[in-house]
């Protein structure tokens, strides 16, 4: 069988502002069904996983996400399924951030604590203010999101204080070692 | 403190909690499927790579898993799926495997309730989004992915966001024709399908009172499709009579006894009057009706008796959230001494299940009117196997969702509804509500 080996698997930090392009859904609750459709729930291979990235709903996905890291989309992103394939298919594809309206829960704590993709919450105003094909920095240290196709900036909604945290540890398991580590070596 | 903070408050050892507390709570029940299972053995895979030990688990007896989605294995990849889960459980001691082919097993959200894995006040965690159907035994239930799963599994704890609570408040008792999947379906099209986004959605008053355990289990079911972490309904003598029941079926202690308390507290009184509600909602039970929700999404509700003449191809009476006993026993009432006019499927959502139906005569009844009768699975709720529809096929199901694919192909078309809705409409070829046929008897 021939499998197409996703994109790059790593995501982006909390520190760090990345410029890529957009891939634009204009539309509320894009659910995990399309995201990754049920039949490949028996597949555990990352790579395997991302080939089926977007199936139920954009056929193209694959050939944007070469140009493009970034998703944008409307309200409920993600809501659904608990699957963990549907943040690890993205991030498999190549997708480090999906700035979203809102967010489910499930998928954005996936996404979180398996340090698969950045959730990032937009107002209507960069929502609308991105198109799909637009080149866009996001950069959470600044709390931005800079249009630079249009050169107009947007903010983001920052991260609550825990998502922070298990952002710049590098996902839940690191954060639960640094956590460990700092209460058997309490400070001075 | 309301009851999803009393529980979250005992769990991580502080004297209250308020919304939005980040607090590290212990776990009392964990559960993994043929899905979630072999998703965490990959994280366990991978943080193993990192240093992290995963040499074994923090309890093994607080552990439990089920083989749903993908059994009878559905083709080979299914199949190592199912070995690779056996394997993790001899490996790491869990005891409480639920293996097809050998005796009880069925869909976790099912198993859950029928062999009382989880009490009153526990906190319990499922890879799986339905977990919230479990809130109906007055626990804390909620789904999580797989590295959450992973780190409850070495750790006993994970974090949550203390959340705030809806409430949702039934005045009155159900119409014999209206069930509970009437009213969930009717809040869930009221406040949309992220309505309860990150919430809890509390079920009470006098119509919560009086319905069955299995009402309040899919009311919290579909919790899930208003977006929340949990649904949740104070546990009362009903609940402590209902697990006790299955403790004893399950052969355990001959004299089972629930508590409905945990360390002094009791999670069966009544929310105190310092109780804080985000929102609260109020139904009359007497007006509520039979509803569908029509494709794409369960929010897109409305009467039975307002829904559009669609031609039907299929009626799917499964998952756990539609063939529970009393859900079984309610399409049974409508097909009794009829004949299905399109092809229906009923697959009781777990063996213990499947027997009380066959002891009780109801699989007679669905074999009599023609219906195909299945094992226990997920199966086409999740567009996994056994039941798939194909382009353009329409079906009315008992499930709980209906996204585009859910149920197989990106361009079939399911219509939610009830067991009796759904029975029905297989009677008519066409979405139907219970009372025509009554009416035609």
């Amino acid at each position: 069988m021939e499998r197409r080996k996703g994109g790059g698997s790593r995501s982006m930090s909390g520190n760090g502002a990345v410029t890529s392009g957009v891939i634009k859904y204009a539309r509320d609750n894009i659910d995990t069904d399309v995201i990754i459709p049920g039949q490949y729930l028996k597949i555990h291979d990352y790579a395997e996983l991302a080939t089926h990235a977007m199936e139920g709903l954009d056929g193209d996905f694959h050939s944007k996400a070469k140009d493009a890291s970034f998703i944008v989309a409307g309200r409920n992103f993600g809501c659904g399924s608990s699957r963990e394939h549907a943040p690890i298919a993205l991030s498999h594809s190549g997708i480090k951030a999906v700035a979203a309206l809102s967010f489910a829960r499930i998928f954005y704590r996936n996404a979180v604590d398996g340090a698969f993709l950045l959730p990032i919450e937009i107002g209507e105003d960069a929502y609308e203010g991105t198109s799909e094909g637009d080149v866009v920095t996001i950069d959470v240290k600044a709390g931005q999101l800079r249009n630079e196709t249009t050169g107009k900036r947007y903010e983001i909604k920052p991260f609550s204080e825990i998502i922070g945290k298990i952002i710049d540890a590098g996902g839940l398991f690191r954060y639960g070692m640094q956590q460990k580590q700092q209460q058997q070596q309490p400070e001075s | 403190m309301n009851l999803v903070e009393r529980i979250l408050a005992r769990a991580s050892g502080k004297s209250s909690v308020s919304p939005n507390d980040v607090v590290f709570a212990k776990v009392d029940r964990a559960m993994l499927h043929d899905v979630s299972g072999p998703g965490v053995i990959k994280v366990f895979e991978r943080i193993a790579g990192q240093g992290i030990p995963t040499d074994k688990l923090w309890d093994p007896d607080r552990v439990w898993v089920a083989e749903d989605h993908f059994v009878p294995s559905a083709e080979k990849i299914s199949a190592e799926n199912i070995a690779r889960l056996s394997e993790f459980t001899s490996r790491y001691g869990i005891k409480n495997h639920f293996r097809y082919g050998m005796g009880q097993y069925g869909i976790c959200h099912t198993i859950s309730h029928e062999e009382a894995m989880v009490m009153p006040g526990d906190v319990y965690v499922g890879g799986d989004s339905h977990t919230n159907t479990t809130g109906a035994l007055g626990a804390f239930a909620c789904g999580l992915g797989h590295t959450d799963m992973a780190y409850v599994l070495l750790n006993g704890e994970i974090w949550f966001k203390v959340p705030e609570t809806m409430y949702f408040r039934l005045n009155g008792r159900l119409p014999s024709h209206v069930m509970a999947k009437d009213l969930i379906l009717r809040i869930i099209g009221d406040i949309g399908t992220d309505g309860g986004a990150y919430r809890t959605m509390q079920f009470g008053g006098t119509g919560i009172e009086e319905m069955s355990v299995e009402g309040r289990l899919t009311l919290c079911n579909m919790t899930t499709e208003a977006g929340a972490k949990n649904g949740i309904v104070r546990p009362d003598q009903k609940t402590a009579a209902y697990l006790e029941e299955r403790m004893r079926g399950a052969g355990r202690e001959a004299t089972a006894k629930v508590s409905l308390g945990r360390g002094g507290a009791d999670y069966s009184e009544p929310d105190g009057a310092d109780s804080d509600y985000a929102e609260v909602y109020e139904y009359e039970a007497p007006e509520l009706e039979p509803v569908v929700a029509e494709p794409f999404s369960p929010e897109n509700t409305r009467p039975v008796s307002e829904a559009p003449s669609v031609e039907l191809d299929k009626s799917y009476i499964g998952s756990c959230t539609g063939a529970k006993y009393e859900d079984l026993e309610a399409a049974a009432r409508v097909l009794k001494g009829r004949r299905v006019r399109i092809r229906t499927e009923v697959l009781p959502a777990a063996i213990s299940i499947y027997r009380r139906a066959m002891e009780s005569g109801l699989l007679k009844i669905f074999l009599d009117a023609g219906a195909t009768v299945g094992p226990p699975t997920c199966g086409a709720c999740c567009g996994a196997h056994m039941g798939v529809l194909g382009k353009d096929e329409v079906c009315i199901s008992t499930t709980n969702r209906n996204f585009p694919g859910r149920m197989g192909h990106v361009e079939s078309r399911t219509y939610l509804a009830s067991p009796m809705v759904a029975a029905a409409s297989a009677v008519t070829g066409r979405i139907t509500d219970p009372r025509e046929i009554a009416h035609a008897a």
